[in-house]
């Protein structure tokens, strides 16, 4: 059964140095907030696993706490370059960074097959892609029914997951709705999952299809108003198109990038993100 | 009839390319406003896909990422990111895949992963996402950017995408059944493959545009038809499209004071 926890307590208890950590959301709901808590925290050595780390890992790996990506699209959506995540790999600062790097295919996929209990995942891909040349990770297996060459990549299994997600009922079931991603396959490939969520409420309400996350495969929930801010929360607030354009600014310099993380993360606590969100709130 | 710009064209030329049966796999940035366009024109039922899982969306305004909220709103359905790689794209029910690109080479190839060396890049990229499989697993692949040399370039940094490999019949030799690279749009012209070398030729100069501004811009030696066309010029209709589309994209993406409220 998912524990309901303030959200210090919850990454406290859930993210440790040296895991492999799994802070997911595809543009749609990003974990921010519980990221910034982690980055609070001071954790470090991490192998951070997302299929788009966007600003919220250009934070954290520009923050030292990353030794290693797993990824495959590590761009500011829209923008251009993530520079932080650039200054790590061409420049080692602030320390060096290991990079297993897949095709998107190829991440869903092994989440997928992390969610199955399946060690590793198979499909079609990768033909005549360079990315087998440097990542020693993916592989290629014969169909023993047609002969056909296919694509092998180990599952990914992260010691822990986060995500956002709308909201939760009171026994800590999750409603995920909207671009769903690979929430669901992460949080079912991860040995914790945490989720922080927009409110708690006495019903889901619903559908019988919707993408729901029953309490027992959670192990802590934090309500956290606006805690995928600049990323946005479906049918809550939109997306801060506009602090992804500033990021690009911001992280350009390792001055004026710690500075920010200074004022803006470090001096900052889960209960400002609702002010961040305040503005850019739909109505319902 | 206005006069307008080599991006205005080149957008447009992509935009014709697509049909209203096509279903197709759109990248983000220039290929985005093409498919935008060609819905908002002359083909208002091709299925625009975006990698975030909406199927048959219909965006306003055109997404900053692939995963804004305006393409879930107005799609006919939204699927996992798992679903859309594995029964979409490598399930084969995707005509086009849309792609720009960072560095090309004559035969389609694509990088969008680093300048440099792979270890101890120049300029380290974001790298494939989907475009790996999108360029193996869509029926035929579309490409578009402005010419540059340092974009058209006689051999690429990394193979993130393959195109046609060496030219020829590589693909099949590798074992992948797609058509692959049918279409380049650039900002000056229209260029299709050979159809026994596959490499990318000219069949199409843009209105302004000159053979020799073609090959100033292209690190290859530029080949062209013998037959060679000229593009006909933006209609007002297509014209007025794209610049309400940018007009409302533009607003949308200023700040919470633009948007339209939801």
């Amino acid at each position: 059964m998912a524990k309901f926890l303030p959200l210090a307590d919850a990454v406290a208890a859930h993210l440790r140095d040296g895991d492999t950590a799994a802070f997911e959301g595809f543009t749609h709901l990003i974990p921010h907030a519980a990221a910034h808590e982690a980055i609070r925290q001071g954790r470090r050595d991490l192998t951070l696993v997302r299929m788009t780390p966007d600003v919220v890992y250009d934070q954290m790996i520009g923050m030292g706490m990353a030794r290693k990506a797993v990824f495959s699209y590590a761009g500011n959506p829209g923008v251009g370059l993530l520079r932080r995540f650039r200054d790590a790999v061409e420049n080692g600062w602030p320390h060096p960074l290991d990079l297993e790097e897949h095709s998107h295919s190829a991440m869903a996929q092994a989440y997928e097959a992390g969610a199955s209990g399946l060690p590793c995942a198979i499909f079609r891909g990768y033909k005549g892609a360079e990315l087998a040349r440097v990542n020693a990770n993916i592989k290629s297996v014969r169909c023993p029914f047609s002969g056909e060459e296919l694509a092998a990549v180990p599952a990914l299994r992260p010691d822990v997951a986060f995500i956002h997600a709308q909201k939760a009922d009171r026994k800590g079931n999750v409603l995920i709705e909207g671009i769903i991603g690979v929430q669901k396959e992460a949080v079912l490939a991860a040995k914790r999952a945490v989720v922080t969520v927009e409110e708690v409420v006495d019903d889901l309400a619903a559908h019988p299809n919707a993408c729901v996350l029953p309490t027992w495969t959670i192990a802590a929930i934090s309500v956290v108003p606006g805690g995928a801010h600049p990323s946005y929360t479906h049918g809550y607030y939109i997306r801060d198109n506009a602090a992804y354009l500033e990021w690009d600014r911001i992280a350009a310099g390792r001055e004026t990038f710690l500075e920010w993380m200074k004022a803006n993360v470090l001096a900052a606590s889960p209960a400002d993100f609702a002010h961040r969100v305040a503005p850019l709130r739909t109505s319902r | 009839m206005s006069a307008f710009t080599p991006d205005e064209m080149m957008t447009i030329a992509a935009a014709r390319a697509l049909s209203n049966d096509d279903v197709c796999f759109v990248g983000i940035g220039a290929p985005s406003a093409a498919c935008n366009v060609a819905r908002l024109t002359h083909a208002p039922d091709i299925t625009l896909i975006y990698e975030s899982g909406t199927i048959g969306t219909a965006p306003d305004v055109l997404p900053l990422s692939i995963g804004d909220g305006e393409l879930c709103e107005t799609a006919v359905t939204t699927v996992s990111v798992p679903e859309m790689f594995r029964y979409w794209l490598m399930g084969g029910r995707i005509s086009v895949g849309f792609l720009g690109v960072a560095q090309l080479d004559r035969f389609g190839n694509i990088n969008t992963t680093v300048i440099g060396d792979y270890a101890r890049p120049a300029t380290r990229l974001p790298g494939g996402g989907g475009a790996p499989e999108i360029a193996t697993s869509c029926r035929r692949v579309f490409i578009t950017m402005k010419q540059s040399t340092r974009g058209m370039v006689e051999t690429i940094d990394f193979f993130t995408s393959f195109g046609h490999g060496e030219g020829g019949d590589h693909r099949r030799r590798i074992g992948i059944a797609t058509e692959g690279p049918a279409l380049l749009v650039t900002d000056l012209a229209i260029w299709m493959p050979d159809p026994r070398t596959r490499e990318f030729t000219v069949v199409s100069l843009h209105p302004g545009a000159t053979v020799e501004q073609v090959r100033e811009t292209c690190g290859w030696e530029a080949k062209f038809a013998p037959d060679l066309a000229q593009t006909p010029p933006p209609t007002a209709l297509e014209l007025k499209t794209l610049r309400d589309l940018h007009a409302r994209t533009k607003a949308a993406h200023a700040g919470p004071a633009g948007r339209k409220g939801a």
